[in-house]
This record gives structure tokens, C-alpha cells and sequence, in this order.
């Protein structure tokens, strides 16, 4: 392929197979959410299709890669897109920070009376004090108690923090062409972020069997759960993609100049990391 | 910037599927192109037909048709499908069609992603038009599914959700695409500001839907975790508050309603100048304009929200900088008359569409300065005041630049001349019968009618039935675009390649109709095809 | 072709002209003056920024238009080649901020002086269900529903058979009418039980949402006796439509006499003259709990029709 070409593939089989997967996948979900009981196993299928979709459409990619037909051109068109749907993912969580932000700031003081909402206060939650963490005034879910941030939480950040370094040495590694190296360190970040995980999963349980804490425990809980839960989503996420590729590194698909699939994720895993930080300030420890 | 040349691999040019194949698979942006403008077409119609239930029931007091749950049912999906459906996927089939033609593009940036984006589209219709014929009925609870209400619709809901998270999945690929496209593959010497003026406002659009898109998608989720999981973001007695998802939704929905107007701006630029035979007058303030208005619209979105009991201090904050939209906004309208003035003009059907959008674009946005006024917003508010408002905006603004916008690249698609007289007639009837349908409803608003009510007073009833016959009237008209458009794809007077007289830019150097393939070889752009000159002589 | 084109654009144009003057001059329902200082600033501001953008308007259609006329190339018009002017572009910056100034301080200023709550001298406590409204009068101690009237209710059934027509104040009339002294600065305390309705009578000059959980103030003084008429004007579900709203304002002496009315028809236990207020919120609370089933049992009865 001579070289300032860009690439347009003549085809593409995958995108509507992908398309067919997700919309089984909703319906799968909104059955399920109603109760539904074929709900679960339209979920699954939907979920299986879109799985088969990535690994067909990832080989394609890959094998189109390994051929040579990416200029430097389609490789920066993969940047923008990966950096762009990295911006779209922080204005999804910044909508989840804006509704912890507005309870503490506005609703919650409002029902204790602050501002505008002596009346509110008065009239409808009389004896009702803001304070956070809360459950709100009809102290829903119950007494609960919050996960303190300076124990497990801080542990995980620490965790998270730590892969964040190690992908990078990994990433040094690359660029050196030490593949050992590469390796060693890309599985440890995977380590890392399992470890994560595993404290995470240890956490809700403690929340939901000791604590009292569960996602119906007021507004607390709501964002509680909200935000770390879709973090952890997205941890998991993460980490599926740097196994992949961590296996497409022991294959040598990446050279020190073009491994932009490595570079994709790591922005990932970053972006991750820097959601987390935001979590463990405001939901963990302010 | 890159240089580009298309890969000539295996299959290319001579082997391309055809039948379904052909349009399932495709990778190709014109192909794309055109399902996205034949779906958002089918969808227009979809919508329409239910403004058209929602206009019948609404031509005499009492109720006669439908049941009121069904009637808001209708209001909401009307407004969903107009929004998600026909507005928001036609602009994107231009976007497909013409960025890449407009800067000297082989294709988008990520084309196996083009295909996906598309494709989402009619199964995320699907099954949000499927929840009409689910016991529990479609949404009723107004396109901005404010909770609780909300939160009171049966199974349903679900589904509703799951349909704007595959919607917003699809125009957040779109706009990831555009943008990529625009940045990464434009020709030698195309610099930012050599693009004409619908690239411009695309670029600035995609970043508006990249931004917001995903808040939409966060807002539903928080009503489905509400309504199905137990959490209180929308309950107060759990410390939440309703007022919360308004403000989450309106983040969303004010940049949302600019989405649906630049790209209209930016095929406004592109077809006076044309008919006018004399370049854009003040291009570069377009362009900081088409920026200005869109970082405005992060800062102004309460202004849907005055009589939730917000602060004084906040209500002043988002009236002023409401208003201040007006300045930027002001300038284009200033500009087109400008280009117009002393130019050389003629009355094609996309320039009539044109102008039609300039003066009809500018009443509504002249109500809408009167809706940012606090004191009386709280008169005007959940009137149809608010509905002539959004109507002119979206009908004789968005949905006028995508009409003007076919007939302008009609004949480079197709390869062959619509009927201009017809074209002409399409124009001005829907016109007249446009401000039929909508000038009277400011009067009802003014007079005290609510929105989203089934049956009124019978103070309201003779403007309630001017507008409903404008509403069919307007409305059977379109088959006449549909007819227009069926008869141009079919054959009629060869187009040339520049097609107008006073077009200028890449896309009328390439032949009508464009092949699949064009600009495999990229263009050097210079001033002399620019539509416009960097320099600022 | 040319003919027919003259004749169309001339159609049209008549037409238009007619449906909009018809519209301000022969029907004149533009926006209430009100009977509140408060709707009367909003009346004033409406007229001002109303005249303002139509100024606008027409300057801006009159420039577009004498373009339009003049620079057309069926009559041989050469295109200039100016592209930009910084002067021209400088003026039409600066003067929509100067007409923005001159909008946005008088909406201040009435702003301000809506939102100072203060001073009430007696407190209304609105509470919307779906779909009816229920009034408390909180220092009277007077509470009760207020329902879609009978007659409308009859009538905007499907398939009822009775003309809207023939129905006095046809969705515009209530059981139960909201009964306010004149002359008095009353304080609404707007609240919801299920979702969120809003509470609009435009001779007041505003609406407020009412919030299920939070409480809203507002506040009215009213200047002249009558009756005064309204309708929910948040979507609230099915019969959203129909929970209207009537106010009937009167003279304070006539207000009292009312109030000994109500106070000596609801609450029958009550012993003559007790003037201690403690006593008066207990009754209040008595009556909630009594009129409450009575009235929502009246309420199910109107809604089957
Ligand atoms: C394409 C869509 C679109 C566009 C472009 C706009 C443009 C504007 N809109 Fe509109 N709006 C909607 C779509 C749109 N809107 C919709 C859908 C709703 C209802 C949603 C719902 O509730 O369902 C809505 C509702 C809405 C409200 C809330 C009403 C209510 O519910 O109470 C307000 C209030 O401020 C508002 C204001 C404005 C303003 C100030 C502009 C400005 O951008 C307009 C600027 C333009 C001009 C002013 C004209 C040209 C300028 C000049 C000629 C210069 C000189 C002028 C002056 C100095 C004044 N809009
Ligand atoms: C881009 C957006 C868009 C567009 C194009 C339109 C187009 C139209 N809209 Fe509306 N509308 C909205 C966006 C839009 N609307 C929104 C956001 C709301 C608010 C919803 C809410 O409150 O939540 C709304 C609400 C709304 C209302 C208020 C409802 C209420 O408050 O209860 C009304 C009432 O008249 C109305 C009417 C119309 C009409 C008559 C048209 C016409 O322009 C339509 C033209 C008609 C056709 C194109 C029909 C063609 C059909 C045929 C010829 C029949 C043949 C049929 C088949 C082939 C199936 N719309
Ligand atoms: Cu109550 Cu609408
Ligand atoms: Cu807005």
C-alpha cells in the first residue's frame, strides 16, 4: 500500500451485527427491570452478539493494522475518536457529580430550612436537619452507615494510583521495545485493577449486609452507589481492554513507533483513575 | 494536516454490493448519507402525522378523538420524533454527504463507525414507537419526561429509556466522526478558516453533542434508577429534589435546541452568498458568532425553568445571559442581509427556503427574547406562547434550512434538476399555511392557554381552528416535497457540475451526480475555490 | 410563469396580513392587564419589549426586503464585492447590547419587587393532587378542596353529547372557589402531593410550580373585586386539562363574613368565639381530616362523570 493513503474499507458487516446485539440488549434490560422473565436471557443473547461484534470488528481492525493499511492519517482519526468518546464519558459522570453537588449545596440544606426552603422545611419536614450524609427527611432505606473513606477507600485509591504508574512503565517499556517488560507490567496494572474491583465488590457487600447502606438510602445512597457504581463499570471495562491488550502484546502486534490500541486504552485507564480521584474527594472524604 | 489518497484495495469501485447488502454494510458517506436524510424523511412524516392527531382533536372544545392520556401520549412522542427522528438524523445525512465533498474528503474519518451510528437510528425507533402499542401506553409525560410524572409510566418507561441511550449512542458516534473528519481530512490548503460555513457550524455542533448527549443519557438513567431501583435523585423525602432532573435535563436540552439551529445557520451561509452571486459578508464574525452562541448555551438553560422558585439571583444570571444570545445571534441575521445587499440575487426554491428562514427564523427568536424576560415569563411560561415560539424556531428554522438544504444539493446527489415550479409552489404554500398553523398560537398563549392540554375553554376556539387547518393544510403539502424529490431521483434536466450560477466551493467541482468516490486524490485548495479567503480582504 | 408567481406571493401575502391584523385588532385577546401592581408591571413590560422587537423586526424585514426588491439580477443588478465592513459590524454589535440594557433593567426591577416575599398579612397554604387543588388558609384555619365543576366535567367527556358551548365557563369553573380579600398581601405556599402542577391565574401576572416535597412562595395583592380564572399549567398527567382554577376576590369586610361562614358550617363542634389560635390550628387540623375523604370521595364520583 503506498503510504498517504486512507484507508476506507469497502464493507462493513460488523456495525449492523453490533446494532442488532444492543437493541436485543435493551430489550433484554427493560424486560428485565419490569420483572419481565425472558428479560435476563435477551440481555444475555444481546450481550453475547455485542461481544462477538467487538471480537470480529477488533480482528478486523487489527488484521487491517498488521497489513499496513493505516496510514498516519487513519491513526490520527482513531486518536480524535478515542479522545473525543473519553470526553463524552466525563460529561456522563459529570452529570452523576452534578447531582451530588446540587443535594449537598442546594436540596438537602433547602429541606433543613437554609434559603428559600424555611418554608419547605416548616410546612412539610418540620424537625427535619441537613447534614451529610443523609437519607432525607423520610429517612428512606432506613439507619445506615457510610464506608470511611480513610480505610478500604484510601487503600483503593492507592491501588488505582499505583496502576496508573505501572501502566506508564509498561508504556516506557514499549517504547524501548522491552517486551518482557511490557508484559510484566501490563499484568500487574490488571492486577491492580482486579485487586480494586475485589475490594469494591467486599465494600457493597459490607454496605448492603452491615451498614444498612443500599442504593435506596435516600440520596446518599443513590449517588453513593451511582457514581462508584459506574466507575467500577467502567474499572472492569478497562481492564478487559488492557487484557486484550496485554495478549496482543505477547504477540508482538505493537512496535515502539505505532501502538496506538496500547495508547487508547492507557488514556482509558487514566481517565479511570482521574474519575476516581473525584469520587474518593467527594463522595469518600469532604 | 494530512494528505489522503484512498487505499486502492481489493474490492474497491467495481465490486460493490448491491441490493440490501449495499445499504446494510455500506462505509461509504454518501450512501450513509442518504438513508440518514430517507429515515429522518419517513420520520418527519411519522411526526407530522401525530402533530396532526394532536391538531384534529385540538380544531374544537370538547374532546372528540382521542382520550387525554393518549393526546399527551402524542404530544410526547410528536416531539421526540421530530427532535431525535427527523431534525437531528437529517443534519447528520448532510453532514455525511456534503463535509467530505465540502473539504475535500475520500470519506469520514471512521467510516465502519459511520455505518454504525446510522444503523442505530431506526432500531432505537423502533423501540421507542413500540412503546404505543404496549399496555401501558408511550410516554405522557411531555418530551422533557419531568419526574415525578415520569416516574408514574407503566413498563413502558423502560423502553423509552433504552431508546434515547441507543439514540444518544448514535449521534454521540456521528458527532465523534464529524469532528474527526473535519480536524483530521481536509485537503492541502484547506485551512479552519478556508471552510465554508457548514463545516464550521458542524464542527461546533458535534462538540455541543459530545457534551451534552452524554448528560441526557445520565438524566434518564438517574428517572429509570428512580423508578426501578429504589435510589431518591427525584424524590425530596429522600433528600433529592424534582427540580433536580430539570436541571440536569435543561444542561441537555438548551445546547440541544442550538444543535438543531447551527447547522441550519450553516446552509443559510452557504445558500445566499450563492444566489446572491457575492461572498458571505463577514465571515470570520460568523464563525466567532456560530462559537459564541454555543458557549452561551451552557450558561443559560434555567431559562426553562423560571418558575421552579429559584433564587433571585439566579433567575437575574440566566435572564441576562439569555438575552445576551441575542448579540451573536443578531450578527449572522445582520450578515445575511448584508451578503444580500447590493448583491446580485436570484429566487431559486432553496434560496426562497433561505430567505423564508431568515425572516420567520427571526420572529421566533424575537419571542424567544420575550420568553427570557423573567417577569413575564411567568405569564408566557407553559403557554402557547412557548409552542408558537419553538415552532418557529424548529419549523421554519431547522426543518426550513434542511428543505432549503435538499433543494440546494438536490441535483449534485441525484445528478438531475428538480422541478423548479413545483419546488416554487412548495415553498410558498407551505408558507402561508405555516404562519396559518403558528402565528395564532401566540395569541392563545398571550390569552391564557396552557400547553399539553387536550380540550380548552371556548374562549379559544377560533384560533385553536385556524391553526389546526393550517396544520393539515402545511401538512399535506409536504407530499408534494416527497413527490418533488421522488421525480428529481428519477431523471429530469442533466445537472451541471456547478449546478448554480454563483456556487462556489469544492463540491461543484465534482461531477453531478458526485460519484461514490470522490477526492481519492485530494484537492489543493486554494483562494480561488475557497469559498472563502482566509485573509480578511 | 411569471404571472402565476405574482400571484401567488401576492395571495400569500394577503393572507398573512389578514391573519395577523385580524388577530391584534378584530379578536384583541392579547395578554390580561391583570388586577395586581405586580400583573400590571407585567402587562406594561410585555407592551414594551413586545414594541421593541417588532421595531426590530420590521427594520430588519424592511432592509432584507429593499434588498430583495432593488439588487435582483432579472433586473440586470451587477453584485458588489464587499465582504466585510468592521464599522458595520461594530454598530449592529453595539446597539442590540444598548436595546438589551434597555429591556433587562426594567425586568429587573419588577423582579425584584415580586420576589420580596415579606409582609404578608395572611398566609394561603396550595396544594395540587391529580388532579384538583386543595386551599388552606393558615391563620383562618379554613381548608378544602376545589375540583373541575360538574357541568364542564359532564360535557368534556368523549362522546358526551353537550356542546362545550353551551357550558358556563366551560373548564374554567370550579366547586369550590378560592375565596382572597382585596387589598390584602396574601402569601401562597405552593406544595404538590403527587407531581408537579403550577399554579396560574394570569390576572394575578404569574404562575408558580407547585413541588411535591418543597414549598414555593408567592405572593399577590389584588385591587379589584371579581372573579378571576385559571388552569394548571405544568403537565400532570391525564387530566392535567382539567383542574382549573377560580379566584374570587372580595371586599376584605365581605372576606370576614365568609370566613365566619365556612368556620361556623365546617366546623360544627366548634364552641362560639374561640379566639385563641392555638385552638383555631387544632380545628384547622380537624377539618383537613374531615373534609379530605369527603372531598376526594366527590372527587372519584366527578371523574367517573
Ligand atoms: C432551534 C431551536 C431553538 C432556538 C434557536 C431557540 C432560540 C431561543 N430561545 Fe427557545 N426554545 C426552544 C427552541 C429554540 N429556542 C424550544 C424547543 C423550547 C421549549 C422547550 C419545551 O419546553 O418543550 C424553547 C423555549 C424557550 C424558553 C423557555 C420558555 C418557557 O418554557 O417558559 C426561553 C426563555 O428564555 C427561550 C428563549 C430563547 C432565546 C432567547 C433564543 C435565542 O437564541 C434567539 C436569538 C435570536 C434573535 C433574538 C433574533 C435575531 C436577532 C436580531 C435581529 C438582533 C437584534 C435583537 C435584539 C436586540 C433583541 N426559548
Ligand atoms: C423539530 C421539531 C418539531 C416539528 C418539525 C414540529 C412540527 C409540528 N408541530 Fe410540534 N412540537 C415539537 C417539535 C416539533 N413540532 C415539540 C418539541 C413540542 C413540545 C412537546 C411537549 O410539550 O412535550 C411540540 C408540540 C406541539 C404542539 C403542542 C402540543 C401540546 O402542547 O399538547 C402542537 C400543537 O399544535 C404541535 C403541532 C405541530 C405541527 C402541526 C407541526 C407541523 O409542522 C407538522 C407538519 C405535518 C406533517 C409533516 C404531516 C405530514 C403527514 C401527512 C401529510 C399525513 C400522511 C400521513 C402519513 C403518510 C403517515 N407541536
Ligand atoms: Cu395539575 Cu397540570
Ligand atoms: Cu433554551
Amino acid at each position: 500500500m503506498a503510504q498517504g493513503s486512507y484507508f476506507v474499507p469497502a464493507t462493513a458487516k460488523w456495525p449492523i451485527v453490533g446494532t442488532v446485539g444492543m437493541f436485543i440488549m435493551m430489550i433484554g434490560a427493560a424486560n428485565w427491570v419490569n420483572n419481565g422473565p425472558t428479560g435476563p436471557w435477551f440481555f444475555a443473547a444481546g450481550s453475547a452478539i455485542v461481544i462477538l461484534m467487538c471480537f470480529g470488528w477488533f480482528a478486523d481492525v487489527i488484521r487491517e493494522s498488521q497489513g499496513g493499511l493505516y496510514n498516519s492519517a487513519v491513526d490520527a482519526s482513531f486518536r480524535q475518536g478515542m479522545i473525543w468518546f473519553i470526553f463524552s464519558e466525563v460529561m456522563f459522570f459529570a452529570a452523576f457529580f452534578g447531582a451530588l453537588f446540587y443535594a449537598r449545596v442546594l436540596s438537602v440544606p433547602w429541606l433543613g430550612g437554609a434559603g428559600t426552603g424555611a418554608m419547605t422545611n416548616e410546612l412539610l419536614w418540620p424537625g427535619f436537619e441537613a447534614a451529610w450524609p443523609t437519607h432525607g427527611p423520610a429517612e428512606l432505606g432506613g439507619a445506615f452507615q457510610t464506608i470511611p473513606g480513610f480505610g478500604l477507600p484510601l487503600l483503593n485509591t492507592m491501588i488505582l494510583l499505583t496502576s496508573g504508574i505501572t501502566l506508564t512503565l509498561a508504556h516506557w517499556a514499549l517504547k524501548r521495545s522491552q517486551r518482557g517488560l511490557l508484559v510484566f507490567w501490563l499484568f500487574a496494572t490488571i492486577g491492580l485493577g482486579v485487586v480494586f474491583l475485589f475490594i469494591q465488590g467486599y465494600e457493597y457487600v459490607h454496605a448492603y449486609r452491615d451498614l444498612g447502606l443500599t442504593l435506596g438510602s435516600g440520596i446518599y445512597g443513590s449517588t453513593f452507589f451511582m457514581l462508584t457504581g459506574f466507575h467500577g463499570i467502567h474499572v472492569t471495562l478497562g481492564a478487559i481492554m488492557l487484557l486484550v491488550i496485554a495478549i496482543r502484546c505477547v504477540r508482538g502486534h505493537f512496535t515502539k513507533k505505532n501502538h496506538f490500541g496500547f495508547e487508547a486504552c492507557a488514556w482509558y485507564w487514566h481517565f479511570v483513575d482521574v474519575v476516581w480521584l473525584a469520587l474518593f474527594i467527594f463522595v469518600y472524604v469532604i | 494536516m494530512s494528505h489522503t489518497t484512498t487505499a486502492d484495495h481489493d474490492d474497491h469501485h467495481g465490486h460493490h454490493p448491491t441490493g440490501i447488502a449495499r445499504w446494510l454494510f455500506s462505509t461509504n458517506h454518501k450512501e450513509i448519507g442518504t438513508l440518514y436524510l430517507v429515515f429522518s424523511l419517513i420520520m418527519f412524516f411519522v411526526g407530522g402525522a401525530m402533530a396532526l392527531v394532536i391538531r384534529a382533536e385540538l380544531f374544537a372544545p370538547g374532546l372528540q378523538l382521542v382520550n387525554p392520556e393518549f393526546f399527551n401520549q402524542m404530544t410526547t412522542m410528536h416531539a421526540l420524533v421530530m427532535i431525535f427522528g427527523a431534525v437531528m438524523p437529517a443534519f447528520v445525512g448532510l453532514a455525511n454527504w456534503m463535509v467530505p465533498l465540502m473539504i475535500g474528503a475520500p470519506d469520514m474519518a471512521l467510516p465502519r463507525m459511520n455505518n454504525w451510528s446510522f444503523w442505530i437510528m431506526p432500531f432505537a425507533f423502533t423501540l421507542l414507537l413500540a412503546t404505543l402499542f404496549m399496555p401501558s401506553g408511550a410516554p405522557a409525560s411531555g418530551w422533557t419526561l419531568y419526574p415525578p410524572l415520569s416516574l408514574q409510566g407503566g413498563n413502558s418507561l423502560a423502553f423509552v429509556i433504552f431508546a434515547i441511550h441507543l439514540m444518544g449512542i448514535s449521534s454521540i458516534m456521528g458527532a465523534i466522526n464529524i469532528i474527526a473528519t473535519i480536524l483530521n481530512m481536509r485537503a492541502p490548503g484547506m485551512t479552519l478558516l478556508r471552510m465554508p460555513l457548514f463545516v464550521w457550524t458542524w464542527l461546533i455542533t458535534a462538540f455541543l453533542l459530545i457534551a451534552v448527549m452524554p448528560v441526557l443519557a445520565g438524566a434518564v438513567t438517574m428517572l429509570l434508577t428512580d423508578r426501578f431501583f429504589g435510589t431518591s435523585f427525584f424524590n425530596a423525602a429522600g433528600g433529592g429534589d424534582p427540580v433536580l432532573y430539570q436541571h440536569i435535563f435543561w444542561f441537555f436540552g438548551h445546547p440541544e435546541v442550538y444543535i438543531m439551529i447551527l447547522p441550519a445557520f450553516g446552509i443559510v451561509s452557504e445558500i445566499i452568498p450563492t444566489f446572491s452571486r457575492k461572498r458571505l459578508f463577514g465571515y470570520t464574525s460568523m464563525v466567532y458568532a456560530t462559537a459564541a452562541i454555543a458557549f452561551l448555551s451552557f450558561i443559560v438553560w434555567a431559562h426553562h425553568m423560571f418558575t421552579v422558585g429559584m433564587p433571585l439571583g439566579a433567575m437575574l444570571f440566566f435572564m441576562y445571559a439569555t438575552m445576551i444570545i441575542a448579540v451573536p445571534t443578531g450578527i449572522k441575521i445582520f450578515n445575511w442581509v448584508a451578503t444580500m445587499w447590493r448583491g446580485s440575487m436570484s429566487f431559486e426554491t432553496p434560496m426562497l427556503f433561505a430567505l423564508g428562514f431568515v425572516v420567520l427564523f427571526t420572529i421566533g427568536g424575537l419571542s424567544g427574547i420575550m420568553l427570557a424576560i423573567v417577569p413575564a415569563n411567568f405569564q408566557y411560561h407553559d403557554s402557547y406562547f412557548v409552542v408558537a415560539h419553538f415552532h418557529y424556531v424548529l419549523v421554519t428554522g431547522a426543518i426550513y434550512s434542511i428543505m432549503a438544504a435538499v433543494y440546494y444539493w438536490l441535483p449534485k446527489w441525484t445528478g438531475y434538476m428538480y422541478n423548479e415550479k413545483l419546488g416554487k409552489i412548495h415553498f410558498w404554500w407551505s408558507t402561508v399555511w405555516v404562519n396559518v398553523l403558528f402565528f395564532p398560537q401566540h395569541y392563545l398563549g398571550l390569552a391564557g392557554m396552557p400547553r399539553r392540554i387536550p380540550d380548552y375553554a371556548v374562549q379559544f376556539t377560533e384560533f385553536n381552528m385556524i391553526s389546526s387547518v393550517g396544520g393539515f393544510m402545511f401538512g399535506f403539502g409536504q407530499l408534494l416535497f416527497v413527490y418533488i424529490i421522488w421525480q428529481c431521483a428519477r431523471g429530469g434536466e442533466k445537472a451541471t457540475a456547478q449546478v448554480w450560477e454563483g456556487a462556489r466551493g469544492l463540491e461543484w467541482t465534482v461531477p453531478s451526480p458526485a460519484p461514490l468516490h470522490t477526492f481519492d486524490t485530494p484537492p489543493l485548495v486554494d483562494d480561488s475555490v475557497a469559498v472563502h479567503k482566509d485573509s480578511l480582504t | 410563469m411569471k404571472r402565476t408567481n405574482e400571484l401567488i406571493v401576492g395571495l400569500a401575502v394577503m393572507a398573512a396580513i389578514i391573519v395577523f391584523t385580524w388577530g391584534i385588532f378584530a379578536v384583541g385577546e392579547n395578554m390580561t392587564p391583570g388586577v395586581t401592581p405586580f400583573s400590571q408591571d407585567v402587562y406594561h413590560l410585555h407592551n414594551v419589549v413586545l414594541g421593541i422587537v417588532t421595531v426590530i423586526g420590521v427594520l430588519v424585514f424592511t432592509a432584507m426586503f429593499t434588498s430583495i426588491v432593488i439588487h435582483r439580477k432579472s433586473k440586470g443588478y451587477q453584485a458588489a464585492k464587499f465582504t466585510h465592513s468592521t464599522k458595520a459590524e461594530i454598530i449592529w454589535t453595539a446597539i442590540p447590547v444598548l436595546i438589551l440594557v434597555v429591556m433587562a433593567v426594567p425586568a429587573t426591577r419588577v423582579l425584584i419587587d415580586m420576589e420580596s416575599t415579606g409582609g404578608a398579612e395572611m398566609n394561603v397554604k396550595v396544594t395540587g393532587y391529580q388532579w384538583l387543588w386543595q386551599y388552606e388558609y393558615i391563620e383562618e384555619g379554613i381548608s378544602f378542596f376545589s375540583a373541575l365543576d360538574r357541568d364542564s366535567n359532564r360535557a368534556r367527556q368523549i362522546g358526551s353529547g353537550i356542546d362545550p358551548r353551551t357550558v358556563e365557563n366551560y373548564l374554567l369553573e370550579v366547586d369550590n372557589r378560592l375565596v382572597l380579600p382585596t387589598n390584602t398581601r396574601i402569601r401562597f405556599l405552593l406544595t404538590a402531593d403527587d407531581v408537579i402542577h403550577s399554579w396560574w391565574v394570569p390576572a394575578l401576572g404569574w404562575k408558580r410550580d407547585a413541588i411535591p416535597g418543597m414549598v414555593n412562595e408567592a405572593w399577590t395583592y389584588i385591587e379589584e373585586e371579581g372573579i378571576y380564572r385559571g388552569q394548571c399549567a405544568e403537565l400532570c398527567g391525564a387530566d392535567h386539562g382539567f383542574m382549573p382554577i377560580v379566584v374570587e376576590a372580595v371586599s376584605p369586610e365581605a372576606f370576614e363574613a365568609w370566613v365566619a361562614e365556612q368556620r361556623g358550617d365546617l366546623a360544627v363542634n366548634d364552641s362560639e368565639g374561640a379566639e385563641d389560635a392555638v385552638e383555631v390550628v387544632e380545628v384547622a387540623d380537624e377539618e383537613q381530616e374531615q373534609v379530605q375523604p369527603l372531598a376526594a370521595a366527590e372527587f372519584a364520583e366527578l371523574s367517573q362523570g
